[in-house]
């Protein structure tokens, strides 16, 4: 193997996996808030990237406010950055299910028109009150470090913290729809709206919250997101498609199915931009999911039926 | 077309038009387009405005073919730029063919290819390019390629009964691997800057005014043409099994039809249609790039249908005219504010005009103009539209 050594040759397939984990980590938190609003509640957010690339405002502001008025919190703004990039996009997913969901859940298709209304605004609002120019947060020194594991593992830091946070957002997601009332609640509504409804249950405050939560998550993958890349107002369309298409190869409804996805998904790219440029690689791994959808149209592990 | 044949007798004349126009009403609409777009536009505007209408005319291709496959079959494809695209590149393959003769070309390393290949270090013609060079083999390609694209990318998901919202999202990444692609093979297809420079059809310059004055008629004649058409296909039971399977699709499958052939046959009609547009916009405005093919293009084709009227085809083409005339006047005066307009017209005509300008018309103008002249020919409008109110608009 061309003078590598046995523990070169496994360090290189640690580090890789590794970056491999992380991509997958991108995957499933770009799907996840869209596991709610589209895969639960059935509606189509066209304004779902949006609401990442606002969880990445608010880091990137947040960011340069502690360093510019609060020197000492500079290490740990990290963590607080997090309830604040949940906190802001919630509220706006709240209003934005307040004032123009709720008055289309029955007309999917028209849902998406007007989604897409509201993702060309927020775009435009990102453009003229925070600057079209690219942003990006400063992040603390020891996130940007790695951690040695021997003398020729390195494994990134933040992939590190990306890893453990999707792992948590996402036990967190399975213990709020199974275990909690609320959750309850948001399933029961999903299935049947006039029956919950007739058992005394407030289903537009229901929609409200569960549309606000996952706006809320898709608010903190974003924040997160800026410690690979920087944010600009049309970043969002980079991350659309992608985060469509991880939930629909996945199956609709299905977490399990999302996760499988996103490690398929994070493999193909991978496996296809060692051997091609960025955009032929791109080509392949989409025809790959359509020739994929193709034979599994319900998605891999489809557990619900589609709307 | 027929409209001098509709007072005799022979049954067939009638037939036609009582398909392809309904009633008085088409006609008077229909010929009122015509007027517009032959006589109105060509003695109003200068040939730089006609120009441009004419690249707006384009558009309304699309937003037909939108109207069909969309407003009157449920079946929203976000992914019309495909065939836009795909009609475009032909022709500007073609022209770019032609551009790029060997004495033109002479300063480049391999002479008689496209300059861009020539900067790419590709050295010989690739197969692909090969039929481009016969104008009726390309004609034939604008229509066959589209038709085929479309029946490849719908045949398995309409069979597994993919539909509705899942489809949109579909057609959407479709459209963006379609820029990846072009985008990726910059020594092939031009890459980010598309095909530019072009400059001749078979001889005949399209650069110069009288040309422009001519394309354009081209293209109205045409548009209204595959009007006439799309109204045919509406007409006939085709078109009522798809308007039946928008509204009711459970009951439309038990009463024995097979969806699947319908839907792909509607998609790919669609398709063609954009493409013809796709095809005319290359000729008028002399170039054409992945980024009037992209993600965003293929979203403003719903919206000029969205505003003109999802289920009127003369709506649409109103429609298509109307959003890029106040683009064209707002976007560069103030850009600013035209994004924030433009978002939400998207809203607001979803939310309280989901029928679009053509609903608007027929629910409140209408009952006005017949106001104005209260004439006792209750007989010849039936009233439909009545009965149409009170279908859901999807499924």
């Amino acid at each position: 193997m061309g003078g590598y050594t046995a523990q070169e040759i496994y360090s290189i397939v640690v580090m890789q996996s590794f970056s491999g984990v992380s991509l997958l980590c991108i995957y499933v938190l770009m799907g996840l808030g869209l596991y709610i609003i589209f895969g639960q509640m059935g509606v189509i957010n066209m304004a779902h990237a949006e609401f990442l690339v606002l969880g990445s405002y608010t880091m990137c502001l947040f960011s340069k406010f502690i360093t510019e008025s609060v020197p000492a919190l500079e290490n740990i703004y990290v963590f607080l950055a997090i309830p604040l990039s949940f906190g802001i996009a919630f509220g706006v997913g709240y209003l934005v299910e307040w004032f123009l969901i709720s008055r289309l859940y029955k007309r999917p298709l028209d849902t998406l028109l007007a989604t897409w209304g509201l993702s060309l605004i927020m775009q435009q609002c990102f453009r003229t009150f925070i600057g079209a120019r690219e942003m990006s947060a400063d992040l603390p020194e020891w996130l940007l470090g790695s951690w040695s594991v021997n003398d020729s593992i390195d494994i990134p830091i933040s992939g590190l913290i990306l890893l453990v946070l999707t792992i948590f957002l996402t036990g967190g997601l399975v213990l709020y729809t199974t275990k909690t009332r609320m959750g309850l609640r948001m399933r029961a509504t999903t299935q049947n709206r006039q029956m919950t409804g007739a058992l005394g249950i407030n289903t537009k405050m229901t929609d409200r919250v569960s549309f606000g939560i996952a706006c809320g998550i898709s608010g903190i993958a974003g924040a997160f997101f800026t410690t690979m890349a920087s944010t600009s107002p049309s970043a969002g369309t980079n991350y659309i498609v992608d985060s469509f298409l991880v939930l629909v190869v996945g199956g609709l409804g299905s977490l399990f199915g999302l996760f499988i996805s996103g490690a398929f998904l994070a493999l193909l790219s991978s496996i296809l931009e060692f051997f091609m440029t960025g955009s032929i690689a791109k080509v392949w791994l989409y025809l790959v999911i359509f020739v994929v959808l193709m034979k599994f149209t319900k998605g891999l592990f489809s557990d619900k039926v589609r709307s | 077309m027929n409209t001098l044949s509709n007072h005799t007798d022979s049954s067939f004349g009638k037939l036609l038009y009582e398909r392809l126009f309904k009633n008085k009403e088409g006609v008077i609409a229909f010929i009122l387009l015509a007027v517009v777009l032959l006589l109105v536009f060509p003695l109003c505007l200068n040939t730089f405005r006609l120009n441009l209408t004419g690249k707006y005319l384009c558009y309304a291709f699309v937003a037909i073919g939108l109207v069909m496959c969309w407003g009157n079959a449920g079946i929203l494809s976000l992914g019309q730029g495909m065939f836009f695209g795909a009609g475009g590149y032909c022709m500007a393959m073609f022209l770019k063919l032609e551009a790029s003769d060997p004495e033109s070309t002479a300063i480049q390393s391999t002479p008689g290819i496209p300059d861009f290949m020539d900067w790419n270090q590709v050295t010989e013609l690739p197969w692909f390019w090969f039929p481009f060079k016969s104008f009726p083999l390309t004609i034939a390609l604008i229509f066959i390629l589209p038709a085929v694209l479309a029946f490849l990318l719908s045949v398995f998901y309409f069979k597994g009964r993919v539909t509705g919202v899942v489809f949109a999202i579909l057609t959407q990444s479709m459209v963006a691997c379609l820029w990846y692609f072009i985008v990726g093979n910059q020594g092939f297809f031009g890459g980010i800057n598309g095909i530019t420079d072009l400059r001749t059809l078979n001889g005949w310059d399209i650069r110069t005014e009288s040309a422009q004055k001519t394309l354009y008629y081209v293209c109205s004649i045409l548009l209204l043409f595959c009007i006439l058409v799309s109204r045919y296909v509406l007409s006939t039971r085709l078109g009522r099994v798809l308007l039946a399977q928008r509204d009711k699709e459970m009951r439309v499958r038990f009463s024995g039809y097979n969806l699947t052939l319908f839907r792909i046959f509607i998609f790919c009609f669609a398709a063609v249609l954009s493409a013809i547009g796709g095809a005319m916009f290359t000729l008028q405005v002399g170039f054409m790039s992945p980024n009037l093919v992209g993600i965003q293009p293929s979203i403003d084709m719903v919206i000029f249908t969205a505003v003109g009227g999802r289920e009127s085809l003369l709506g649409a083409v109103y429609g298509a005219l109307a959003v890029n005339a106040a683009k064209t006047a707002f976007s560069e005066a103030y850009p600013t504010l035209w994004m924030f307009l433009y978002g939400a017209t998207f809203i607001i005509i979803v939310l309280y005009l989901p029928k679009g300008l053509a609903g608007l018309y027929d629910d409140h103008i209408k009952k006005w103009i017949f106001k104005l002249k209260p004439k006792s020919d209750s007989g010849t409008t039936p009233p439909s539209e009545d009965l149409e109110k009170e279908v859901p608009y999807a499924k």
